[in-house]
């Protein structure tokens, strides 16, 4: 997916500038300082934590990657001279590494992996691209400049005579290769001093040397078949290890490689996680917590998953949005300096100017709260702002009570909604927060349905679930659940007693039992009909009953702790709700909005005089975008000569009507000027290109004759 | 069967290469005649050919180091430019006349290297001895300047000394003639092992623990099954060495002895065929597949790489794949009818034009512009999809994973052109 690569980690704006601007907008002068470096702070959290689970996530790949980079050489360690190593062919030890179709995700596994080789095997590893490799001698530069370079990190200040060979100078061949390696293993080699051990001591004698081809798909074939076939052949003298980055699936290595090539590979296949588990466990470590006070509101959410899972499947544009989030909110919601952990609030809260009480004030959740007390304290609460900070203090420490409780409860739902048949409430716990936080869940339909299923679970895996039930409200920070314990627990030791208790009963069971007897066609109808009688008639039994409870149980806390975020006072502190903002920032259409800047300059110029009414085309516009209006009333094929006439009307309309015959002349040579000028500004956007078909014509590129 | 006779070398290393080169004493004996004495001058250049592994490079290597003639051996795929391939030659022809490494050559142009060869050789003890250049995998040279080739064909008319070029190719000679013409060399073929052939070479490395006939069985039941699908004496030899385990496990566990070979036979050939569909066909690895061996677990619990087909894409993606499947395998005229609600009638007599009654998936995918992508994916996609960056940028990434390709790149702005690549059981999966 993803496809579109960042340009490198951009300069955030550096903490001076971002000062201003944040102040530029914003009347309250002294929170601005105070809310940048909020924000800081809790980026820098969240970028911590990301990180933490990248590296986690990776841990097991890495782990088998290194341990078979570790064993692939091992019989070039020990020169062993048995009779089968003598006769089997020595394959190039390839590692065929699958990391899914999010290539933006990829850079961050391979700085992973290359460190983590440079830690455990070898400190020459060499990171090749596609694109800077587009012929075999440029493979080979670039791997021996990597390799030679990465030598000299080793040990930077001992020979100096290895830092001044130039990279021109050397001759970029694999006997230079191989010399070069067997230098640097001679010459660390007998070595004994302390200072060279330890560094050298992680690694064997003759490390291998890893090259990794990060983009597998697009290195041309030739390139790849030269160097697999040249590196063979030194196989004996340079213990190479190869890398395959690949991000659709190990076939394509039949499909770039054939099999004369492909058999001096030993390729084993190694898959990096999915990144929608990859996606699944950062909401679960970002979102689901109340370890950070920001919040998503449910359409930015849903902004950004889709961008996840309709277009690009890239974790890292994901917590870039999620980045942008933060610096929007902070950016542009004066009242976010309370969006911080639970003990800076009380301060913060008392340092409150009276503008920002006034903030407090317009917020519509507080309004209605206003709206809900008796008149005594809303005039209170209006007029006076020590009150008033009191009651916000207040009231943000219940909403994060409410976070607190909420991620608990949800967790619990989503217990028993995730082994529902169909999954009416969503599959994952993402959806299953989306669709709480949108409204009332309890009111909608999919709630209904999987209520109705809850209700005919068996009791195996209903205990299953309670007893994971109890395990998240155990752990959770929530001070209410004792008594959701307690009940929980109640239930489970009611099931156990269930359990015993049915073990008597059996004998009721032995009926059935009789069924089984040989009966002739007509009885056994009759027996059955009976018994379907009977089960109907039947009262509910015990464990029924206990199930009903349960479910209305769950129901109720439900009902209590999963009120949708919109209904909560001061919400709008935590809650990034402006979806359209963040669509206008990441979902980028160039074709409209060129189209847009070209129809109606006004939308971009802001100038009054550009406002024009319906479809008529205004001469003050500028050239290229009456140059534009013009050329859509064309075809396939505009003729130049028209398109000017029809240009120089327009732009006449606004000259005096009195230059008249004599004066044009001198007039149609600028306008001529314009003209062309506008044209070929248009054929720079790519609207239109010269034409062979006919003489003095220009064909249409864009939404071609329609 | 001949044996080599020369009156230029002794005996003892006739006998010993002989025995070195089996089942090519012929094509030996016709070389060492045309080399004749050591200060002899040969033929100016020799083109040898063969298909893999039909011992060209072995021979080559063995006749020279065995005999002790002066010789150069460079392959041309490792010394890709000809700046490269001929200062390695230099560099060589110093280290073989034993002078101390002096400063680093440079040889940009023939010119500048006939003049240094020159030099090169008069400062030579084996002024007399013919030098022997071997240029392996010389199919290569027809990819470097234009007179490379030609040049080293009449080097030894060029230099004026005693030299022959021996060039290695899996090509015959016709594909290397310039337009140009060119000094004809001494063509010579080798043909393929037959599998008597293969089978004499195969059992002569046996072992040390185990007898040569016992091993010799092995070989020819190894040879039964991978005879039809390889004759590539390395590959052969390769899994012999993988399999050779397996067949012995009864001979130690003491169930069978070395002579009951219906027995052992039984017990490798499954084992062998199974080698077939994966070992050899790269699917896993060798050491994977020595490790199950040495597990003794199936072969099924491992899944080779083929078996990992899926891909995972966004959606989006997705839909684009398919768009331009169908826009790559459906005439443009049926368009209109399949993605329009309200598509005229079509007569059915009329619609087929006869030469699309064969399969389009015979005739492979066809270009189609980007607009008539788009306007498909808006046709099969539900709801309304907006041409942001992000549909776009996801053309392009499609194309860099090899799913989609670019036809005719020479300009962005005019319409580009794809293809697409992927096969219908691709989209088949995809689509689901």
């Amino acid at each position: 997916g993803c496809f579109v690569f960042k340009p490198s980690t951009k300069k955030r704006r550096s903490s001076e500038k971002t000062g201003h601007d944040f102040r530029s907008t914003s009347y309250d002068s002294e929170d601005t300082e105070l809310r940048f470096v909020t924000c800081q702070s809790l980026w820098n959290q969240i970028k911590f934590e990301t990180e933490q689970i990248q590296e986690d996530l990776n841990k097991q790949l890495l782990d088998n990657l290194v341990s078979f980079l570790s064993r692939s050489h091992s019989d070039f360690q020990e020169k062993t001279t048995k009779w089968t190593c003598r006769m089997k062919f020595r394959e190039i030890p390839t590692a065929a590494l699958v990391l899914g179709v999010n290539v933006t995700d990829h850079d961050l596994t391979f700085r992973g992996l290359s460190d983590a080789l440079q830690d455990n095997i070898t400190p020459y590893v060499a990171l090749l691209e596609a694109k800077d490799c587009p012929g075999i001698k440029n493979l080979m530069q670039k791997l021996m400049g990597q390799l030679m370079n990465c030598d000299i990190e080793v040990d930077s200040m001992e020979d100096e005579d290895c830092v001044q060979v130039s990279q021109n100078r050397i001759r970029c061949s694999m006997p230079s290769l191989i010399s070069w390696y067997e230098s640097i293993t001679k010459k660390t080699d007998p070595e004994t001093p302390s200072k060279k051990r330890n560094s050298s001591s992680r690694h064997w004698q003759s490390p291998p040397v890893v090259v990794i081809f990060k983009d597998m798909e697009s290195f041309t074939t030739k390139v790849l078949q030269d160097f697999i076939v040249i590196s063979s052949q030194h196989i004996h003298q340079l213990p190479l290890v190869l890398v395959f980055g690949i991000a659709t699936s190990p076939m394509i290595i039949h499909r770039l490689l054939p099999h004369s090539v492909s058999s001096l590979l030993c390729i084993e296949l190694f898959q990096s996680l999915s990144c929608k588990e990859h996606l699944s466990t950062i909401i679960d470590k970002l979102l689901l917590t109340s370890r950070f006070p920001f919040k998503l509101g449910e359409k930015v959410l849903q902004v950004l998953i889709n961008i996840f899972l309709y277009h690009d499947f890239s974790v890292q544009n994901f917590v870039k949005g999620f980045q942008l989030c933060i610096v929007e909110h902070f950016y542009s919601q004066p009242l976010s300096v309370l969006c911080c952990h639970l003990v800076d609030v009380k301060k913060r809260v008392y340092s409150l100017s009276h503008d920002q009480c006034e903030n407090i004030r317009r917020l519509p959740s507080f309004r209605r709260y206003v709206e809900k007390q008796e008149s005594g304290k809303q005039i209170e609460l209006l007029t006076n702002d020590s009150f008033l900070k009191e009651e916000t203090e207040k009231l943000l420490e219940d909403l994060h009570a409410y976070h607190e409780n909420y991620v608990s409860i949800l967790r619990c739902l989503h217990v028993f909604t995730s082994s529902l048949p169909k999954y009416p409430l969503g599959k994952q716990i993402r959806e299953l927060h989306c669709a709480c936080l949108e409204n009332r869940v309890w009111e909608t339909e999919e709630y209904e349905s999987s209520l109705q299923l809850a209700r005919m679970l068996n009791k195996t895996d209903l205990v299953t679930m309670l007893q994971q039930c109890v395990e998240i409200l155990m752990s959770s920070s929530g001070k209410e659940f004792d008594k959701t314990v307690e009940k929980l627990k109640e239930f489970l030791t009611q099931f156990q007693n269930l359990e015993e208790a049915s073990q008597e009963q059996d004998v009721s069971v032995s009926s059935q039992k009789e069924l089984q007897k040989k009966t002739d066609l007509y009885h056994l109808q009759k027996t059955l009909l009976e018994l379907k009688e009977s089960r109907r008639s039947k009262k509910l039994t015990k464990f029924e009953m206990l199930r009903f409870e349960v479910v209305d149980y769950i129901d109720r806390l439900v009902r209590k702790y999963l009120v949708p975020a919109s209904n909560r006072t001061l919400h709008e502190i935590v809650y990034f709700n402006a979806a359209t903002v963040l669509r206008g920032h990441l979902n980028a259409a160039p074709r409209t909005a060129l189209h847009t800047a070209l129809n109606n300059p006004h939308w971009y110029l802001k100038n009054q005089a550009l406002k024009c009414d319906g479809g008529g085309i205004s001469n003050k516009a500028p050239d290229i975008c009456i140059v534009y209006k013009l050329h859509l009333e064309c075809g396939r094929l505009i003729n130049l000569v028209d398109w000017l006439e029809a240009f120089s009307t327009v732009v006449m309309a606004a000259e005096e009507p009195n230059a008249d015959a004599a004066s044009s002349d001198q007039v149609d040579d600028i306008i001529h000027a314009r003209f062309i000028r506008a044209v070929s500004e248009l054929e720079l956007l790519g609207f239109i290109k010269p034409s062979k078909q006919k003489t003095d014509h220009v064909a249409r590129l864009t939404w071609g004759g329609c | 069967m001949p044996n080599l006779e020369h009156p230029a070398y002794p005996a003892a290393d006739l006998l010993h290469l002989e025995s070195l080169v089996p089942c090519r004493e012929s094509q030996v004996s016709m070389l060492l005649s045309i080399f004749g004495e050591r200060q002899q001058f040969s033929f100016p250049s020799i083109f040898i050919y063969g298909h893999t592994s039909s011992g060209k490079t072995y021979v080559m290597q063995t006749l020279l180091t065995t005999l002790q003639l002066p010789h150069v051996f460079v392959n041309c795929v490792e010394y890709f430019t000809s700046r490269l391939l001929l200062e390695e030659i230099l560099i060589q022809l110093q280290s073989c006349s034993g002078t101390e490494q002096t400063s680093p050559v440079h040889c940009d142009t023939l010119n500048d290297f006939v003049r240094l060869f020159k030099q090169a050789l008069a400062s030579q003890e084996f002024q007399d001895q013919t030098l022997y250049i071997v240029l392996d995998r010389a199919e290569q040279l027809r990819e470097m300047e234009a007179n490379i080739l030609p040049a080293f064909l009449r080097l030894q008319e060029l230099t004026d000394r005693n030299v022959t070029v021996v060039l290695l190719s899996e090509i015959v000679w016709e594909l290397f003639r310039p337009n140009s013409g060119c000094f004809e060399p001494f063509t010579m073929y080798f043909p393929d092992y037959s599998i008597g052939h293969l089978q004499k070479i195969l059992s002569q490395n046996h072992p040390p623990e185990y007898s040569a006939d016992f091993y010799a069985a092995y070989i020819n039941i190894l040879l039964g099954v991978f005879y039809m699908v390889c004759r590539d004496l390395k590959e052969l030899r390769h899994l012999a060495a993988l399999n050779f385990a397996k067949y012995c496990e009864p001979v130690v566990r003491g169930e069978a002895n070395e002579r009951d070979t219906r027995k052992l036979w039984k017990n490798i050939e499954p084992h062998l065929k199974k080698a077939m569909q994966t070992v050899y066909l790269r699917e896993i690895s060798s050491s994977q597949w020595e490790r199950l061996q040495h597990d003794g677990g199936e072969p099924g619990q491992l899944k080779g790489l083929s078996a990992h087909t899926h891909v995972e894409l966004p959606y989006y993606s997705k839909f684009l794949l398919i768009a331009a499947y169908l826009a790559s395998y459906n005439p443009v005229r049926t368009d209109k009818r399949f993605f329009l609600k309200h598509h005229g009638k079509i007569r059915k007599t009329n619609f087929m034009k006869k030469h699309e009654k064969t399969s389009n998936h015979l005739l492979g995918p066809k270009p189609f512009p980007l607009d008539r992508l788009l306007a498909i994916l808006y046709s099969i996609v539900d709801n309304r999809v907006a041409p942001t960056a992000n549909i776009f940028s996801q053309i392009t990434s499609l194309v860099t994973l090899q799913l989609l390709s670019m036809v005719g790149q020479n300009d962005q702005l005019d319409g580009p052109r794809y293809k697409c690549t992927v096969s219908l059981d691709f989209i088949r999966a995809i689509a689901r």
